[in-house]
């Protein structure tokens, strides 16, 4: 008898240490958040958050009402990041398609090339980001170089980390971040491809674009569907690559969402108006997520 | 494939080159202007030094407190990724090789709190680590202690979700037969599954270790002068009036030394793990 509740008790008892700490570092916090979107927290109430006054749908009302400055930047920061995010996961997801299939089959220098690709990867973030701040100087920088004194491309020199061009740059910096993510994975993916179906379709009398675009190209489509999921959340989320970029506040075309929500919260000290705007990002990304489950799944069952 | 066309050999050529150049300039950046004299960094861009020096790879030593920045990053990576390794090791093995009540609940909330914004737990966990403090004495805002709690939870819903996609992987008649010897079901995780999982385990360990390695937002909020780590002390190289490039450059190359590394020795790992535990 205890031999047996021994055993049905264990799957719990392994479980057990991550459920404990991903109640306490992800759950708990979540529902403080929550609480906290509530409340009228200031730096006055750091010590003791509980005694904050309650504002109930306060600070959504400021953070959705576009009419008065918090709502408008906020609806500025929202519509940036989607069009950032759009760019960067597109983007990344092309190169590193393009990559991946160019790769798939060997070649003089195959291995030290894929090591190169990967390096963005596994370089540190702020490592990374900062030496693209570098380049990106106005006057020391190596854009500039190359684009001003080299090409004769541009008349002036532009400063690319403030003003509208931040917006390049940013998108830039994230690309080269993410696709070797994303060439890892497909060639991960193409490593599942059985080689039959290649000399086949080659036996077949089908080309080498032929069979990419017939066999390889489909077969990587349900790779691709959970890799453009996971980077979208990523780069919506990113929070390294502005922050080192820019530093705590970022120019108005690269102010970025989860930047604004620190700005909102560490810089200004609003911490209720900071969660409640941490709560209206979830709930767009919780829809945006069930959205796409939804439609690829809907795909998957019409395919199969 | 058979030995593809001369077309397709020219584009591969011509695409790669320009994907080489736009992936490998930054570290180029990074490892000449490491080289290079301080009034080259301050003035317009060469491509060519007016000299090579090993100044700043000396200096950076001197300008911020870099060696203690470094032990600290240290302390908390290792730290969180042995912990987060071992505690998903264990829930990997429970949700592969047992049915139970609740089983797929525990999948899917892991699983969804990867889509969470840091910034949503990063306001009520500084909250809540500072109440801590004052409430009980237990240091975990400012603390590495605080910090590895924090990173190990990051890299934990990745690491399960990878090692589960391993372990099914692993044929069950193995730790079956060993079940029949008479092993038990803990012996038989380390014995059988753990050896033959040892690519997951790994690819696992390298990823938990750069996310350690490279987070940002929290260390910037949750450490302070003593737990610093290298994530903030790269910003102490500007001062009001002056950036030091090359000794930020020098500074950064030595930061990602350690992971550039581990990663690229353990990348086949990683591909294999990827393609076990993700893919499918």
């Amino acid at each position: 008898m205890g031999k047996r509740l021994a055993r049905i008790g264990l799957p719990y008892l392994l479980l057990l240490p991550a459920l404990a700490l991903e109640l306490l570092i992800h759950l708990v916090p979540m529902v403080v958040g929550i609480v906290m979107s509530f409340k009228q927290l200031t730096q006055f109430f750091i010590r003791d958050w509980s005694a904050a006054p309650w504002t109930g749908l306060g600070n959504y009302r400021m953070s959705v009402d576009i009419n008065a400055p918090v709502g408008r930047s906020l609806l500025n920061s929202f519509w940036v990041t989607c069009a950032f995010t759009l760019l960067a996961v597109g983007l990344s997801c092309l190169l590193g398609t393009t990559a991946a299939i160019l790769m798939q089959d060997t070649f003089r220098g195959r291995g030290l090339l894929r090591a190169a690709f990967l390096l963005p990867y596994a370089l540190p973030v702020y490592a990374a980001v900062i030496t693209w701040s570098f380049m990106f100087q106005r006057d020391t920088g190596l854009v500039n170089h190359v684009l001003h004194d080299q090409l004769h491309l541009t008349s002036d020199r532009p400063f690319w980390l403030l003003g509208d061009n931040s917006f390049t740059a940013l998108v830039t910096v994230s690309v080269w971040r993410s696709w070797p993510f994303a060439f890892l994975t497909l060639t991960a993916g193409l490593q599942n491809i059985p080689r039959e179906l290649y000399e086949a379709a080659a036996m077949d009398g089908a080309g080498i674009w032929q069979q990419i675009r017939r066999i390889t190209l489909p077969a990587l489509r349900p790779v691709n569907q959970v890799l453009v999921l996971v980077l979208f959340l990523w780069t919506f989320n990113d929070f390294n690559t502005p922050y080192v970029l820019f530093g705590k506040s970022a120019p108005e075309a690269a102010d970025l969402i989860s930047i604004h929500i620190y700005q909102s919260s560490f810089v200004t000290w609003n911490f209720g108006a900071g969660s409640a705007m941490s709560v209206l990002l979830l709930l767009f990304l919780l829809l945006v997520t069930a959205v796409y489950l939804f439609l690829t799944s809907r795909r998957r069952d019409a395919d199969a | 494939m058979l030995r593809p066309p001369p077309s397709f050999r020219w584009t591969r050529r011509i695409l790669l080159t320009l994907l080489s150049v736009f992936t490998l300039t930054p570290v180029f950046v990074m490892l000449s202007s490491s080289l290079k004299p301080l009034q080259d960094v301050q003035g317009p861009f060469r491509w060519i030094p007016s000299g090579i020096t090993l100044r700043p790879y000396l200096d950076i030593w001197k300008t911020v407190p870099l060696a203690k920045y470094f032990v600290n990053s240290l302390i908390v990576s290792v730290s969180s990724t042995v912990c987060s390794v071992l505690i998903a090791i264990l829930a990997a093995y429970a949700v592969s090789r047992y049915r139970f009540r609740g089983r797929r609940l525990f999948t899917v909330t892991v699983l969804s709190t990867q889509m969470f914004p840091g910034i949503l737990f990063l306001l009520p966990l500084f909250l809540i680590f500072v109440n801590i403090g004052n409430s009980t004495g237990v240091a975990l805002y400012g603390s590495r202690g605080g910090l590895i709690l924090t990173y190990l939870t990051f890299s934990l819903p990745f690491s399960i979700w990878m090692l589960v996609g391993y372990f099914d992987s692993i044929p069950r008649d193995l730790d079956e037969a060993a079940l029949v010897d008479g092993c038990s079901p803990v012996g038989t995780l380390l014995r059988i599954v753990v050896p033959a999982a040892v690519p997951g385990i790994v690819a696992v360990s390298v990823y938990s270790f750069m996310t350690a390695w490279g987070e940002v937002l929290f260390a910037s909020v949750m450490t302070n002068d003593t737990t610093r780590t290298l994530a903030v002390g790269l910003q102490g190289y500007s001062t009001q009036t002056d950036v030091y490039w090359n000794q930020v450059m020098a500074a950064s190359l030595v930061v990602s030394v350690p992971v550039v590394a581990g990663f690229l020795l353990l990348q086949r790992y990683l591909v294999a793990g990827l393609t076990a535990g993700a893919v499918k």
